[in-house]
């Protein structure tokens, strides 16, 4: 039965059922927009390297875990997801540590040109990436910074600033004012009172826009590729080292880019729907 | 001892004046009622003294300290907010303790504090809830209870049982002046409630677009309104005001009537005011009554214990209170005269009672 039939048939139950199957098909096109890329990448990944270029697949495919075994023994690999880890892993604290407190100021005091500051946080956005690496390199072959962790996570946090600020800045403008003031009322300092009140209310947000650093510093290649030569992140490592591999290489490497992130993710979920406001139930 | 002393203190807005130089002294262990229409400024009144906002001039003392450079946790009170301010992430029973355990009571000590305020305000049921699970008048109690919960020197409560249901309003306000009464506790309690008002306060404060129009007890500020706006603002039904122009020798017309009131030629006009319970109804004019008014009954309003009728008088507006079977219809002429001493005057000029 088509779905004009069966509008014509009930008026009422016509249109809730035609906003049904348009939600239904929505939420199964997104699911597959993001589903079978990453289905793609892992039958590949665990595909025979013969199997990969040939067409059609099996849906499941034959399991050969030769393309992954050769690829995380190609030396460098660990080194490069180490790396990864680790400026990550800075850029995760260093944008919460500046990007908290500004979102804090931002949604709590009144301060000339906090607009402006607003306006500008986001500009920073607005410089292409390669316009600023070059410069960049430049001035930390300079200081010393070439190459190393900080200098790369410095770098991602530029990146993840905005963010952190932005989202931040609305946490903290969703927890009312009066919460703070009561605890004031009730014995405690400035300090105390974030510590008590505003931190636990606020600490599912903060963990989903620190994992959102995270995540930015993970997926960035360009400036890792330009900035670091011995400590290269794994994108970085991958774009250089799997240029010229063949394809089922390739394959495998996207995959051990891609699962981390999926795995982290995955694990703080929850978290990451409080940060947009859905209801962690 | 806790006297609480705002002297000249104002503050603005930007542009908005929400304060103008307030001067209020609270006695120690006073009930104090802050009463006004919404936006006069009791809020930002309360937190300046509670010291969440900084007064653009003037001092507050409270005791022999003057407190306006502390820091909220020094100044001795506790607050409860408009808006309640229960701290979501915790049980109501962990509410309750907060400010105990800020000040590092036994655990004990805090238990026995929170079992008891919990009870007194009927929610020693909740105490294993979130607020997320409370109704707006369960968290208004808990948000109480835990002001309470601290015994401070000075209670600052901002509308604390807006949101509750009349009969159990009605039960708190007594507890609560009880324990308040037992406890010493000095208190500044908004409402714009006027009946909440008169039934708690020792004392009540009239505010009026960010001025304190008049501070006195609870008769006192019915039967002698300092201004226009107090005898308009408390009393339901409203005072009754009246134009007068002067005769000479301290008459005076009003609605074509000669009225006997304040002697002296500096007042080019002047109002009466009197109360719709202090207007005695004549069956007919009679030579018993010559200075009798009349007016016409525009509307009736049985209420029960009272009929409220009113009236046009020389086009303006009189209502009056009627006893409950009384055969009024609209359209009747009422033939009235107002209690001799409980007449007021007022200076239009000024809005102000005559002294
Ligand atoms: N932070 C603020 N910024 C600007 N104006 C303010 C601020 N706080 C209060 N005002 C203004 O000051 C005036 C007094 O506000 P206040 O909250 O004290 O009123 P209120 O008497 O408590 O009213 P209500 O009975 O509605 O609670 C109002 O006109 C209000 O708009
Ligand atoms: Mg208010």
């Amino acid at each position: 039965m088509s779905t004009a039939a069966k509008m014509a048939t009930g008026n009422v139950t016509g249109k809730s059922a035609w906003h049904k199957y348009v939600f239904t098909g929505a939420v199964i096109l997104l699911c597959l927009w993001v589903l079978v890329p990453i289905y793609l990448l892992l039958v590949n990944t665990f595909s025979s390297p013969e199997d990969v270029s040939g067409f059609p697949k099996s849906f499941i495919p034959n399991i050969d875990t030769g393309s992954v075994e050769f690829f995380l023994n190609y030396a460098g690999v660990g080194q490069a997801l180490w790396s990864s880890i680790k400026v990550a892993t800075v850029t995760m604290i260093l944008s919460i540590m500046a990007g908290a407190p500004a979102g804090y100021a931002l949604s709590r005091f009144e301060f000339r040109g906090k607009e402006t500051f607003r306006v500008l946080v986001l500009m920073t956005r607005a410089f292409p990436l390669p316009l600023l690496a070059l410069p960049l390199a430049v001035m930390y072959l300079r200081i010393g910074l070439d190459d190393t962790v900080l200098g790369l996570a410095l770098v991602h946090t530029m990146l993840a600033l905005p963010f952190a600020v932005l989202i931040t800045f609305s946490l903290f403008s969703g927890i009312p004012v009066e919460l703070e003031e009561a605890a004031w009322t009730l014995g405690c300092n400035r300090f105390q009172a974030f510590v008590k009140v505003i931190l636990p209310l606020v600490l599912p947000g903060i963990t989903a826009s620190a994992i959102f650093a995270f995540v930015i510093s993970w997926n960035e290649v360009f400036a890792a590729a330009v900035l670091t030569i011995e400590n290269r992140t794994l994108p970085a490592f991958l774009l250089q080292g799997l240029g010229n591999a063949p394809l089922h290489l390739k394959f495998a490497g996207g995959a051990v880019l891609v699962l981390p992130a999926l795995l982290f993710i995955f694990l703080v979920r929850k978290y990451l729907f409080s940060m947009w406001g859905i209801a962690n139930r | 001892m806790a006297e609480i002393r705002i002297n000249q203190v104002a503050k603005q807005f930007g542009d908005t004046h929400a304060l103008h130089s307030i001067d209020l002294t609270i006695a120690d262990q006073e009930f104090l009622v802050l009463l006004g229409a919404s936006g006069c400024g009791k809020t930002t009144l309360l937190r300046i003294v509670a010291g969440l906002e900084t007064a653009s001039a003037g001092e507050v003392w409270i005791g022999d300290r003057r407190v306006d450079h502390l820091a909220p946790k020094d100044r001795g009170i506790a607050m409860v907010f408009q808006n309640y301010a229960v701290f979501p992430h915790l049980t109501v029973f962990e509410n309750i303790a907060f400010g105990l355990r800020m000040a590092k009571l036994p655990q004990s000590e805090v238990e026995k504090r929170v079992n008891r305020t919990a009870s007194l305000m009927h929610i020693e049921n909740l105490l294993k809830r979130y607020s997320g699970q409370l109704s707006g008048g369960q968290r208004q109690r808990v948000a109480v209870a835990r002001a309470l919960a601290t015994e401070p020197e000075v209670l600052l409560m901002d509308e604390p049982l807006s949101n509750l249901d009349a009969l159990l309003r009605m039960e708190m306000r007594a507890e609560l002046k009880t324990v308040l009464a037992e406890s010493k506790t000095t208190t500044i309690y908004v409402t714009h409630d006027q009946v909440e008002a008169m039934s708690m306060a020792d004392r009540i404060a009239v505010m009026n677009k960010g001025h304190i129009v008049q501070a006195a007890s609870a008769v006192d500020v019915y039967r002698n309104p300092a201004a226009h706006f107090v005898g308009s603002f408390i009393g339901n039904p409203p005072m009754n005001f009246l134009d007068a122009k002067p005769l000479g020798d301290g008459w005076w017309d009003v609605a074509g009537t000669r009225v006997k009131g304040p002697v002296g030629g500096q007042y080019p006009a002047l109002q009466l005011g009197i109360r719709p319970e202090d207007i005695v109804v004549h069956d007919a004019p009679s030579s018993a009554h010559p200075d009798s008014l009349s007016a016409t009954v525009r509307v009736l309003e049985p209420l029960g214990s009272h009929l409220l009728a009113s009236c046009k008088v020389d086009n303006q507006m009189l209502r009056v209170v009627l006893d409950s079977n009384a055969s009024a219809k609209p359209g009747d002429q009422l033939h009235w005269s107002p209690v001799p001493d409980r007449i007021r005057w007022f200076d239009p000029a000024t809005e102000l009672a005559l002294p």
